[in-house]
């Protein structure tokens, strides 16, 4: 029988919520690694009961752990980031601090953890600040891909509010897109190894040249799955659109009530329908008017409806971060989104009725859902 | 060799499978904060990184070391702790306390 798994990482460890293909009866194991901050979870595609997560905590620092049994059960696998270059006379060069002042790249946590769509011991990781991380012995050991960091624009990245973070990693190997807040998007075409800024079109208050190539805060880029050239974006303003693979963007915001926001999903069966969970702006991190909507454009962008079957509509403050919603696979796709409330959300028709999966869990950071045969 | 008592916070216990308390065999008679962290390490390689940077070595922001009612946190790590503390380590009477600093507000 199908099941589906949903993977939640929250403030204080990590949940796995599993059910029919239904979805409308759910189990709740958790929490596994109580007290971290579990930034996220991700299954193997290959081998879906090959799950990594990232655990961190101001105290104790960074680990990885490794499921090999769906997240019953979990192994601490490797933990080194060392930054190329750190331990040379050198040192491993700066990005750019709040006062302007150039700051050694120093390793803080992972953000985001990639596997690989063939090898489930490969798995990339994006480290805070700025890094590229790759592991093809199922994460015991990690290599940093040093093209990103040194990439010419790199002494000139500035750190978002949450971090110079590398939060978006798309595989589309030897294609690797990579998004970072506040630098922007980049492209490898060559598995890792050299990379190109791809942030034209891309127009950001607080940066005085409009042209800017780097030093965009880009929040979330998803690609469809089966038109790799074209790219969604949520940036920390504009919601926005590529058609060659990020070489242009342009604006599909239209009739949103606000197009400040974090995540960005896309249907897996429909190339044009996006969803989005606008936000009241960079400074009010609730949605607009205490009504959670998810907004959806099933015409690629630029129309949009609101979504609210199921979600509050009056004395909601929460948010919904960047890496905290993910769709499934399942013929009539299933949407999830976590929120800083704890709530996690489901709709097992496409958007338009919702229901929550759990409703106290603490604060979540990642959703990604499983489809299991 | 010398045999020292180390207590661990809980959250780094629950990550290496141990009770409270281990006990760490440091080599020589000589003893520092770095080679009782050294040895405990070695026996408990998942705490790799979480008690010093893996980078630098140095120790991480909210972690403290106290033993007999000392703190020895600002140490230099090759330093030999204090006669009596190493006296007190050396023969069990006291424990290496690895705590997690009070922090967060």
């Amino acid at each position: 029988m199908t099941q589906v798994r949903v993977l939640a990482g929250t403030r204080k460890g990590a949940f796995v919520l599993t059910s029919d293909e239904k979805r409308e009866k759910w189990s709740v194991t958790g929490p596994h690694f109580g007290g971290w901050e579990i930034y996220h979870l991700k299954g193997s595609p290959v081998n879906p009961d090959r799950i990594y997560a990232s655990q961190n905590t101001g105290w104790f620092g960074q680990l990885i752990q490794r499921s090999d049994d769906g997240g019953l059960t979990w192994e601490p696998v490797g933990n080194d980031f060392s930054y190329a270059g750190a331990s040379d006379e050198q040192g491993p060069g700066t990005h750019l601090w709040y006062d302007g002042t150039p700051k050694p790249w120093e390793f803080k946590r992972v953000w985001h953890l990639e596997p690989s769509k063939t090898d489930p011991d490969t798995v990339f990781a994006g480290a805070e600040d700025a890094a590229l991380f790759k592991s093809v012995d199922g994460g015991v050991s990690w290599t940093e891909l040093t093209g990103l960091r040194k990439h010419p624009t790199g002494p000139s990245w500035q750190p978002g509010a949450g971090g110079l973070c590398p939060h978006t990693i798309i595989l589309q190997e030897p294609r690797i897109y990579v998004a970072i807040s506040a630098a922007g998007t980049l492209r490898s075409d060559d598995g890792g190894e050299t990379w190109r800024v791809i942030n034209k079109g891309l127009l950001s208050d607080g940066i005085p040249d409009p042209d800017a190539e780097a030093g965009h805060c880009v929040h979330h880029v998803e690609a469809h799955p089966t038109k790799p050239d074209t790219l969604f974006m949520q940036k920390h303003w504009d919601v926005m659109r590529s058609d060659d693979a990020g070489e242009n963007w342009h604006e599909i915001s239209g009739n949103l009530p606000s197009d400040f926001g974090f995540p960005i999903g896309v249907h897996p069966h429909e190339a044009e329908t996006l969803y989005v969970v606008p936000i009241t702006s960079d400074s009010l991190h609730y949605p607009p008017d205490g009504a959670l909507k998810v907004w959806r454009s099933r015409t690629g962008g630029n129309e949009w409806e609101p979504l609210t079957n199921g979600l509050p509509q009056r004395d909601c403050y929460v948010n919904v971060y960047r890496d905290a919603m993910s769709i499934d696979t399942l013929d009539e796709a299933g949407i999830y989104f976590g929120t800083t409330g704890g709530q996690v959300y489901v709709s097992p028709d496409s958007g338009d009725t919702w229901e929550p999966i759990v409703r106290d869990l603490p604060a979540v950071l990642s959703v990604e859902v499983q489809v299991l045969p | 060799m010398t045999s020292i008592r180390v207590v661990l916070p809980v959250h780094l216990r629950n990550l290496a499978r141990t009770g409270k308390e281990v006990t760490v065999s440091v080599p020589g008679d000589g003893v520092t904060q770095r080679a009782v962290l050294d040895a405990l390490e070695l026996a408990y390689p998942v705490l790799l990184g979480t008690i010093r940077d893996r980078q630098t070595g140095k120790r991480r922001a909210f972690v403290r070391f106290y033993a007999c009612e000392q703190d020895l946190s600002n140490e230099p790590p090759d330093a030999p702790l204090p006669a009596a503390v190493t006296a007190a380590l050396a023969a069990g009477a006291e424990p290496f306390l690895v705590v997690g600093a009070m922090a967060g507000g």
